[in-house]
Parts: structure tokens; sequence; C-alpha cells
């Protein structure tokens, strides 16, 4: 199996959807003659023309929009933004109409669009640029939202978010974009909705998503060290959430710790916490816990940006809590 | 927010402890974990630890002083915290011992300046809102459910006493009495007879009036309460066999002179032993009695019962079948030392699937023990003593033994218990046949 840059799986999937389906077409700042601000869209204006690729005007609302109703008309969309800090000016777009159109249309109008870009902090960018916006879209009913943590998973969960006839937000991650691993070549569809276990283990459940994935897996590196033996389930899919991939896995080991890198408030980590105690309560040996970014606007220190994040020794911490070792 | 520090339930048959020691002083910071007082449960002298961090506050309970667990002892409280001035629990002194006055004269003091409170009554035996309320994770409870165990005689060692799943497992699936009950006071074979004391008897010289009430200990009690579940609902009978203990004795002797220094092999241990291998030969009786169902242990972990200053307990020796003689007689050793000190964890008395009293040393030449139960069994070893026997034709003096084994007959039978003890027999006749 080749092994791909994580924004190389995306652009595998872009150009494979772009040339299986004539209705599929790219739009957002920069991803034509530039290529893309992280190269997600090498070679494929060269490939589909400016038709089918489009460089648009900083101006996220009007290109949401624009989207919005090409996918009415019957295309297939794909808006990129530059990154989903700049996307909360296309809210309107996302919440308003997208996710309400088919449910307004009494089922007339199917919106068949993915909005994608980077998601959550990178390195220094400041409490603006640095936010991760997944608890604030996986709120709206009408939207279904995947934040894929790997290469291969990068790739099959895009393509499933083209062919989905829903509007679909994909998360990505500037920190994520050079990270490398197998993906499978051709035709390799996530189907949305099924998280993956990352790693097997018996004692304590690690949650996570998106670039927690590499926290969380870290951490049960750490705490296989201390001989205990823990689970890491990728959730890949935050809207719908699989539900049964979660219970099964606390069910087994008793103990969960999410992570995530939103805020506590009201963040991804409530909603699974939620599941748990609500299908899981029985095989709960310890309350959940979450570990999650500092509730703070991030800082743009590099030291208190740091402490701010989730990380694996924060996550140890908590599992070791929860098994009571503490 | 200000923390109640609770009696919490230290063994798993407590009901109430007695204060014996703080640690912490009130107005002291403490940190969570920190120890804050010795408690004398009805098993051990265990420490009660702090929930949380803060300043010890509202100690409601002076030393010496038996209250019902569940009940506030004190408070941990933020620095400078208003204190909840109206404790939901009104600290209970128990009717045993010198408690209530004490707990008058010391009755909780204000600790620093400005802190608002209304007075406490330490005194009162008010209903304690909170008492019995039964930490335990939703895990714990179904497990318990489904093993049958009763909660409120597990021991939580998560925060607040929290029952978890550990707990659960550490108890074995323990059937409803999880303690030890021992019957004949036996002193560690270890010690000798020198540990033997019953010292909290009050001595006859020095005694005024016609009689003197001695208030029950809290091992006593348990004691007593727990004996009271054994002989009398439990249809005992019991087998007695006398054993020929010529080539044990020279066996030992052999063993101890190759040792030299390096250990010291004893009948007890060469008993425990042979009782456990005799016990992987007869699962029938290696068996707990539960309401529903016999659970037969595949695992042998011999009781032994071990006498301590005012009552006994048994500790449990895991494993025995597995476990070399030296090994035994160090574990042995260890756990009647840490019994007598009463430093016993409850996970060293519990979960015990026979037992071994030994009053050999007092020159007992016979006796009935009292099975503990869920166990199905217990035999009880008597002395060693030279008696003319009929051996090959002739009356020669040999070192013999009678070992009497007390069934319950809801488990084992007659016959069940005969070939059990048969083995054991053979086995301690010829040593060797531990090898077969």
């Amino acid at each position: 199996m080749p092994t791909l840059t994580y924004r190389d799986a995306l652009n595998q999937a872009l150009r494979e959807e772009m040339q299986r389906d004539g209705n599929v077409f790219l739009m957002g700042e920069e991803v034509g003659v530039y290529q893309g601000a992280y190269k997600v869209s090498r070679g494929l204006l060269e490939e589909f023309g400016p038709m089918r690729v489009v460089d648009t005007p900083i101006a996220e609302l009007g290109f949401a929009g624009i989207g919005v109703g090409a996918a009415m008309a019957g295309l297939r969309p794909v808006i990129e933004f530059m990154t989903w800090n700049f996307a909360v000016l296309a809210l309107d777009q996302i919440v308003n109409s997208a996710a309400k159109i088919l449910y307004e249309s009494g089922g007339q109008l199917p919106i068949p669009i993915v909005f994608r870009g980077p998601n959550g902090a990178a390195l220094q960018l400041g409490a603006q640029h640095s936010q991760a916006w997944e608890s604030w879209l996986s709120h709206i009913p009408g939207l279904k939202v995947v934040a894929p943590a790997t290469p291969a998973d990068a790739k099959g969960l895009l393509k499933a978010a083209i062919r989905d006839d829903n509007p679909v937000i994909v998360l990505e991650g500037e920190m994520l974009y050079n990270t490398k691993g197998e993906v499978p070549e051709g035709e390799y569809v996530v189907p949305i909705g099924q998280a993956d276990v990352k790693r097997t283990g018996q004692d304590v459940t690690l949650i996570c998503h998106s670039k927690t994935v590499s926290v969380a897996l870290k951490a049960a590196e750490q705490l296989a060290e201390e001989g205990v033996s823990a689970e890491v389930v990728d959730l890949r899919s935050l809207r719908p959430l699989d539900e049964a991939t979660i219970t099964g896995s606390v069910a087994k080991t008793n103990r969960a710790v999410v992570v995530e890198e939103g805020w506590p408030h009201c963040g991804i980590g409530a909603q699974v916490v939620d599941v748990i105690q609500r299908e899981a309560f029985d095989h709960l040996d310890a309350p959940v816990l979450r570990v999650t970014q500092a509730d703070v606007p991030m800082p743009y220190n590099k030291q208190l940006e740091r402490l701010a994040k989730p990380s694996p020794e924060k996550v140890v911490a908590a599992a070791r809590r929860v098994l009571y070792l503490d | 927010m200000a923390t109640k520090v609770f009696m919490e339930a230290l063994s798993p048959t407590m009901e109430e402890g007695r204060l014996v020691k703080w640690h912490k002083r009130e107005g002291e910071v403490v940190k969570a974990g920190e120890t804050l007082a010795e408690v004398e449960t009805d098993k051990a002298i265990m420490d009660l630890v702090a929930r949380a961090d803060g300043v010890l506050r509202q100690v409601a309970v002076t030393e010496g002083q038996t209250v019902p667990v569940g009940n506030v002892v004190a408070v941990i409280a933020a620095p400078g915290e208003n204190v909840d001035t109206s404790p939901a629990v009104a600290p209970v002194v128990s009717g045993s011992g010198g408690g209530r006055r004490e707990a008058l004269k010391d009755s909780p003091t204000v600790a620093g300046g400005g802190i608002a409170r209304s007075a406490p009554t330490p005194v009162v035996a008010a209903p304690a809102a909170e008492a019995g309320r039964l930490r335990a994770s939703p895990l714990a409870k179904r497990i318990a459910k489904e093993a049958g165990v009763d909660l409120q005689l597990v021991t939580g060692s998560g925060p607040g006493g929290r029952v978890v799943k550990r707990d659960l497992e550490s108890a074995a699936g323990r059937a409803p009495a999880p303690a030890s009950v021992p019957t004949a006071l036996a002193p560690s074979p270890a010690t000798g007879r020198e540990s033997f004391r019953v010292s909290r008897l009050p001595s006859p010289e020095r005694a005024e009036g016609a009689y003197q009430d001695v208030p029950l200990t809290q091992i006593r009690k348990t004691i007593a309460k727990r004996l009271a579940t054994s002989l009398g609902p439990i249809p005992h009978f019991f087998l007695t066999t006398e054993v020929d203990m010529e080539r044990a004795a020279e066996a030992r002797d052999a063993l101890n002179r190759q040792l030299g220094d390096r250990g010291k092999v004893s009948f007890n241990d060469v008993i425990v032993k042979a009782t456990a291998l005799a016990l992987t030969k007869h699962r029938a009786c290696n068996a707990w009695f539960q309401d529903d169902h016999i659970r037969y242990w595949n695992e042998v972990h011999i009781g032994m019962a071990v006498a301590v200053e005012d009552g006994l307990i048994t500790p449990v020796i895991r494993h025995a079948d597995l476990k070399a003689l030296l090994e035994i007689g160090g574990e042995a050793r260890d756990l009647a030392e840490k019994a007598r000190n009463r430093r016993l964890q409850p996970s060293e008395y519990t979960g015990a699937t026979f037992s071994v009293s030994n009053l050999g040393m007092f020159e007992i030449d016979q006796f009935t023990a009292v099975i503990n139960p869920p166990e199905a069994g217990i035999i009880a070893v008597g002395s060693i003593a030279p008696k003319p026997v009929v051996w090959d034709g002739q009356v020669v003096p040999r070192r013999r033994m009678r070992i009497t084994m007390s069934c319950d007959h809801r488990v084992i039978d007659g016959a069940t218990g005969a070939a059990f003890l048969k083995t054991l027999k053979e086995m301690l006749e010829n040593p060797l046949a531990m090898l077969l």
C-alpha cells in the first residue's frame, strides 16, 4: 500500500471524485492558481480547468452561498475554507441554508455539499486562528461532521462526504497535512458514522478524534509502560456519532477518558459522556473524565499554548484517575 | 466547598469505629491522601485518610469515641471558608466506653476567628441522614448483584470510600460473610505461647465488687456476631482421625538440619501444606456454601486461626498448595505478626476457602472447630505427643496427632469429608505422598 501524506490523500480523493463525477467541483480562496494554501488542490486546476477549480475572492459568506445554490441546482460542490476560523463568516450559509433547505423544501432539495478546511490550533496562530469548531458544527441537525486523523481516513471520509447527499463538514488539520500513512489505492470509502479502534486495550478507553488521536496513542504507550492497557477509539465521525463502538469499548474497559481539542463547556466530549452514562451506565467503574483545551482563548505565548492544549501527560493523568491509581 | 469527613467502613463488616488517635488537629492544613486519624474497626486499626485538600474543621469526635459508619467526624474546608454550620449528621456517641463525657467536654470548638456556627450537638444520637449511604460504582453494583455480594460488607477503595470493581475482585466474590471467624483461639504457630495474652480481661485480684462489666471491643463484637451465624445455622458434623507423625517429624528434623540457619519448618507449615494439597484432590471440600449455589474453588486459600490480644482472626495463606514450606512458614509468621499488631489489611484476612486451627501448642489432644462461613470445612489440630501404639504387632511409642474436621453438611457429606481426611492423613504419615 502506498504511503502518502494527509494532504496528498485528500488530493487523491478530490481528483478521483472529480474524475468519477463531472458534477463535483472545488471552490475557495487560492485553490486554483496557488494550488491551495496547504497544497491540497495541487494539480487540480491543470487537470480539470477553471470551471471546476474556482478561485474566489476573500468572501467566505459569498462563496459558501454560491456553493449552496450550486448544490440546489444539482452540482456537488466542495467548498474549501483556508481555515475554519474564517468559515465563521459563512456560518449563516452553512447553518441557515445548507443544513435546512432539505427540511424546509419538504425533502425536495437535497444539498450535496462539502465544506472542508483545517480546524483547531496549529502553532502560535493566536486566539482568533486557533479554534476547534467541531462542537459548534456538530450541534446542527442537517449537517454531518467528520474529522479524519490519518491519511487513509482523510481519503476515505472525503470520498464519502462528496458522495453523500447531505451537507458534510470535513475537519482537517494544519498539523496533520504533513503526517504520513498508508493509503489504499483507488476506490476506498470510509462510511460516515463509524468510529475506528486505533489501538485495542482492556483497562481504559481513550476516546479522541482528529489531532488528539496521536495524543491518545502516545498516552496509551506511556500507560503501557505502567502496565495499563488502553484502548484508543477514534471517533472519525462526530455527527452521527458511533455510539455502538463507544459503548462496546467502555463495556469492556469500564472506564473512559474523552480527549478533544475544543473547550470543555458543551464540547464533543460532553456529548460522548452523555452516550456513555446513558448506554453504558452499568459498566462504569469510575466517572468519565475529559481532557480538553484549557477554558481560555488560545494563548499566543508558546509555553502557555503548550500548556493550554491536551497532551499525552494530561491524558495519562486522567487515565490514572479513572483507574484509581492516584 | 467543604468536604465532610465520614467514619468510613474500613473493613467489610465494620458498622462503627472507635477513633483511636487524631493525626491532624483542628485548623491544621491537610492534603488528600494524608492520614487524618487512626480508627479501630472490628478487625484492625486502620488509617482514616483525607479525601480532599483544605483545613481540618469541626472535629466532632474525640479520641476514644465510637461512632457509626457514615457519621461525620470532621469537615475539610478551604482556608477561610465559612463552613456550613448545620451538619447533616450529628455525630453519635456509642454507649460503649466513657466516650460520652469526653465528647461533651471536647465538643467541637471554632477554629480561627470569624466563623459563625451554631452549637453542634455531638452527643445526641440522631439518625444519620447520610449514614448508610452506600457509594459504589454502577459496575460494582451490577457485579455485586450478579454475584450475590452484599455491598455493605465490602470496603470501598475509591474516592470517598466508593466501592469499585477491584474491591469486589479482591473480595473474590466473597459471600455474605467475608470476614474471618475462626474458631479456636490459637497462637500463631510461629510465635508460640508467649504471644498469647488475654490482657484486656480484668484481673480478679484487683477487681472490686462482685463483678465488672467490660464493654465489648470491636473485634469481640464481630466474633460474637459471626460465630453465632456459624454453629447455630450451619449443620455441623465432625470427623476425627489420629495421624502417625513419626515420619513427618523425621522429615521435618531432616529438613531443618539441612536448612541450618536459613530457616525453619514448623509442623504447622507441614500441616497447612498437606491440607492444601489434599484439598486439590478433594475439591468437594474446598467450597463455599452460598444461598442458592455451592462455589467449588479451583484455588486453595488456607485461613489460619491466629490469636490476637482479646480476640482472634484468620489471615489467609493464598495458593498454599503451590507454595513451598518455607514460603508458607514465612507468610504465616508475617501475617501473625501483622495480626497481633492489628495491621492486617482486609485483603489479608478474607477469601479463605478452608481453614486450619491449631491448638497443639496448648497440649490439647483434640477439639472441634467452628466453621468460618461461607467456607464448608475447617480442621482442628491437636498436639503431637508420644503414645503407645500397636506397630507391626508390637506396642511401641510413636508420636501421634489428632485432627478433627468440622464439615458443613450442606456441602460435604460424611464419606466426602472422610475421603479428604484420609488423603490428608496419608500425606502426613508419609510426607513423600505430597509429591504424588
